[in-house]
């Protein structure tokens, strides 16, 4: 395995191209020119500080350091995907259902890859469960958020026909099929089409990380079809558990549509 | 035989009062009054303090669903979640035959049911939404405007059909702005006063109809 290491000249002149983003924002007065800086130094920053954590883990290889890092990403998840709604659910348990469905589908499916099918030795070297790990949450995370935006956006335009099946005696997960059905439906279409579509619109990111660094592109379609895989099996475990648990929200034990429990 | 005891909607006093088997209490009141949130509370649709008795049975010791199953509330605007009304009336065969009936009685025919809900008039809808409430026998109706979107022929059919409810033993709860309808229906009257500043509601009882 060989591959061509960048230096900091190389990484500068790939950064000059974003003189010319600088340029079009300025032709088109689309005044993007500070986001681009600061969206710029942010990657650059926030990758260097995660490229050292990780260095650092690799080498202690301790489960407990591992866990650690593991968490923070879901925290950070938590953070994204509560801020990316466009009308949450009051409360904390929302917040704690919309951090935990993506943490315990990508905790599940990493395990999963991490004892049965990679079976690294040992079996919680970061190496393979932090990448896994966090390919998993940020999709679950795609899926839970839109899962979670469909929902709410359905109840309220279908309050009316909802409600008239509540009052006909529905349970609340009667008189919400349609809303939770189709807001299933969106939260597990994005790995739908990426499956679909994966190898001949694009080259996977980590498929293409894999053969830029040398691996035989066999070897690493193999993995990409496995993570693939693994990311519709955390985005369906996401997405059941985020969509159920936002029923039960918006609903109450009295089988009651409670669109105050929205927030305004 | 349906009481209300020391109910409390919205900025309204608690309310208590009680309808007996096959009769009408009509609810009259000016826009904003609280007449719809009263219906509302009395099928337990939002989350009101006091209690409500169906035969001595309070609602908290049913179910919701089981509750509204025989404390039937009819929205103003109908709602509908199929496309076309067959799916979302009663599939049982004796619900079904029940509805079916009633559609006849309402000067609806049959065909309506299977044609899309957009195309119908919103008169049609209404008279369709009131023969799905009443397809499996709700023990209490809670109508809310029943005639707000139809003409005098279609009124006058809605108002026979809510006769023959209270005759066959239901109460009617009727929220109305039609005060002859009111008139020839209601056997007691709750009349809530205008929402600010004092509220004061009155029962008034009259002799039967």
């Amino acid at each position: 395995m060989t591959y061509v290491p960048l230096d900091i000249t190389d990484l500068m002149l790939a950064a000059s191209l974003l003189i010319a983003n600088g340029l079009i924002s300025i032709a088109f007065r689309l005044k993007l020119e500070r986001s681009f800086v600061i969206a710029a130094l942010r990657m650059v920053v926030q990758l260097s500080i995660v490229s050292l954590a990780l260095t650092f883990i690799f080498q202690v290889n301790d489960p407990r350091w591992t866990a650690f890092f593991a968490i923070l990403m879901g925290a950070a998840a938590a953070y994204e995907v509560n801020y990316r709604q466009e009308r949450r659910v009051k409360g904390a348990i929302a917040i704690a259902l919309a951090a935990g469905a993506p943490f315990l589908a990508g905790l599940v499916a990493t395990l999963f890859a991490a004892i049965a099918i990679v079976a690294p030795d040992p079996w919680y070297a970061p190496r393979y469960l932090l990448p896994i790990f966090g390919m998993m949450l940020g999709n679950a995370l795609t899926g839970t958020s839109l899962v979670l935006d469909t929902l709410t956006q359905g109840v309220q335009r279908e309050r009316t026909a909802i409600e008239a099946r509540l009052a006909l005696g529905a349970t609340r997960f009667e008189a919400l099929d349609n809303v939770l059905r189709r807001a299933l439906t969106t939260g597990l279409t994005p790995i739908l089409t990426a499956m679909a579509a994966t190898g001949i619109v694009s080259l996977p990111g980590m498929m293409t990380g894999q053969i830029l660094a040398g691996v035989d592109p066999v070897a690493a379609a193999k993995y990409q079809v496995m993570i693939m895989f693994l990311i519709s099996g955390a985005t369906g475990i996401a997405v059941v558990a985020a969509g159920l648990g936002a029923v039960l929200l918006i609903t109450d034990e009295r089988h009651r549509l409670r669109l105050d429990r929205l927030e305004s | 035989m349906l009481r209300v005891e020391h109910l409390k909607v919205g900025s309204l006093p608690a309310l208590t009062f009680a309808v007996a088997d096959g009769e009408c209490l009509a609810i009259e009141g000016p826009s904003g009054s609280g007449k719809t949130r009263l219906l509302r509370a009395i099928a337990d649709l939002d989350q009101v303090e006091g209690h409500v008795f169906l035969d001595g049975v309070e609602r908290r010791e049913l179910t919701g669903p089981q509750w509204r199953r025989a404390v039937r509330y009819v929205a103003a605007e109908a709602g509908w979640w199929t496309d076309t009304a067959r799916p979302a009336i009663s599939q049982t065969g004796t619900a079904s035959a029940r509805t079916g009936r009633m559609i006849t009685t309402l000067g609806l025919t049959d065909a309506i049911l299977d044609k899309p809900l957009s195309q119908l008039s919103t008169g049609e809808r209404q008279r369709l939404a009131l023969a799905r409430a009443l397809g499996d026998e709700p023990r209490v109706l809670l109508l809310d405007e029943p005639t707000g979107a139809l003409d005098a022929t279609s009124s006058a059919l809605v108002e026979e059909l809510i006769r023959f409810q209270m005759l066959a033993g239901r109460s009617v709860l009727l929220a109305s702005h039609d005060v002859l309808l009111v008139g020839r229906l209601a056997h007691v009257r709750l009349q809530l006063a205008r929402p600010q500043p004092a509220v004061s509601p009155t029962a008034t009882r009259r002799n039967s109809p």
